[in-house]
């Protein structure tokens, strides 16, 4: 909490983030690497061939898009809780690189249904209620847009990020709770993963890869927001010596 | 009489009295269902098909066009800023104003869905089936609307995005209120199962929504 705490201060944020970025994007760019080269080498499956490594992309940007919510929902606790400065500033970073994952997610599982179940898409509980995920980042990056003020468009977006996090389990427990056409869990279940480690081992190094590349777009958006509220103050405070 | 009493009758007396009223939003809803059958054709038995979900789109669409009239006027005169001042906490206020707009709006509604059942051609059965899910659902389509009206109050532009907020908390109330409606009408599927969860999801939202929207609206007026 105390490093919370120091890192309020937008200067401190930046030089640390200025000294940890290019490690992170190292890191990122190379988990990367080995992930997709992990994807490549795996065996084809016995039913799918070759099309079941569309999951190695598919499912980590699934996981993200719901774990983007699940870290903006948080950051909204401490706009709304805590009053910290760079809270918001983590959630307005957050939402478009959200959005991209769901879009991709909802992408890549069209083109694997296609194959695999015959059509682009299916009204099911788990497809609609991710469609209606990617429809909720949208409109809450245009209620950021709306609102001139960042920091009371921060709060008003912080109440709908908490009023849309109802939409994760409703997302997570949707193959559970109705017949749909989308596979049940795998991986995350209460028995364990029931895939097979040949697939599993890549999956589990991609969705590290999603995350790292989440963590480093975050931090360097996050850098962007900072700047960019500095210049417009900065403009602001020079239309207020132009108009005196 | 007590404060919330008084706000009730007071929003009520203003949605009735005031020229496009809450009962424009009645007038909406019959324009949207006497519409159907232009774009479907006169087929009668696909209109009693489709009646149910016809009827519930129409009534998601005229809460939706009422909505942003819920706290807008009283921000435009400055009574929003008294009413939050007052000392009735903010949440419950809310509650009152959701509960006035339902009445005024939402109510005659329900009252117009037989006559429009006719129009589309449904038996009794139907008709009442959809109406008692109107029943239930109209208080969840007003208190989760309620959220996207107190955070959109202070846009000047607000309304389009009062809708594109809206619509994504909306669409489980309308999958859960056409399954209950078809299930009492046809098909092997439950009435209670469905009906018993938009039942649940009104009770959430009715407490729900005047905590999100008094959040929204403290963070909107000062």
């Amino acid at each position: 909490m105390m490093r919370l705490t120091e890192l309020a201060n937008p200067t401190k944020f930046l030089a640390l983030t200025a000294r940890v970025l290019p490690w992170l994007t190292a890191a990122t760019a190379v988990v990367l690497l080995i992930g997709l080269y992990q994807s490549l080498t795996a065996p084809d499956d016995y039913q799918q061939g070759a099309t079941v490594k569309i999951m190695f992309i598919h499912v980590p940007n699934a996981w993200l898009s719901m774990f983007v919510w699940a870290v903006m929902s948080a950051a909204a606790l401490g706009t709304l809780v805590w009053r910290h400065p760079l809270a918001d500033v983590a959630a307005k970073a957050a939402a478009p690189i959200g959005a991209a994952f769901t879009f991709c997610a909802l992408v890549t599982g069209s083109l694997w249904g296609r194959p695999m179940w015959g059509t682009y898409w299916e009204w099911d509980a788990r497809l609609t209620s991710v469609l209606i995920l990617f429809l909720m980042y949208l409109g809450l990056i245009a209620l950021w847009r709306a609102v001139e003020d960042p920091s009371r468009a921060a709060r008003a977006a912080a109440v709908l990020t908490l009023v849309g996090a109802i939409n994760l389990p409703i997302i997570k427990f949707s193959v559970d709770w109705w017949n749909t056409l989308h596979q049940p869990a795998s991986v995350m279940r209460l028995g364990g993963p029931t895939l097979d480690r040949a697939f599993l081992i890549p999956l589990l190094v991609m969705a590290l890869a999603f995350t790292l590349l989440f963590l480093t777009l975050h931090l360097a958006a996050m850098r962007n927001e900072v700047l960019r509220r500095r210049v417009r103050s900065l403009q602001m405070m020079q239309a207020g010596q132009k108009a005196a | 009489m007590t404060a919330l009493a008084a706000l009730i009758r007071r929003d009520i007396r203003i949605a009735l009295r005031v020229g496009g009223g809450a009962l424009i939003g009645v007038l909406f809803f019959l324009s949207v269902i006497v519409l159907m059958p232009f774009a479907l054709g006169p087929d009668l038995p696909l209109l009693a098909r489709l009646g149910p979900a016809i009827l519930w789109l129409g009534a998601l669409l005229a809460s939706l066009l009422t909505l942003d009239r819920l706290f807008m006027a009283d921000h435009e005169d400055g009574s929003l800023d008294l009413i939050a001042m007052s000392r009735q906490p903010l949440e419950l206020s809310c509650a009152a104003k959701a509960l006035a707009h339902w009445l005024a709006a939402g109510v005659p509604l329900i009252v117009a869905t037989p006559v429009l059942g006719l129009l589309l051609n449904l038996d009794l059965a139907a008709t009442a089936a959809v109406a008692l899910t109107l029943l239930v659902g109209t208080p969840a389509l007003t208190f989760t609307g309620m959220i996207g009206a107190a955070l959109a109050v202070t846009l000047h532009r607000g309304g389009l995005l009062l809708a594109v907020l809206v619509l994504p908390l909306s669409i489980p109330i309308l999958i859960f209120g056409v399954a209950a409606s078809e299930a009492a009408v046809s098909g092997p599927q439950s009435f209670g199962a469905p009906f018993a969860i938009l039942c649940a999801v009104s009770l959430i939202s009715l407490v729900i929504g005047p905590f999100a929207a008094a959040a929204s609206l403290r963070q909107g007026l000062d």
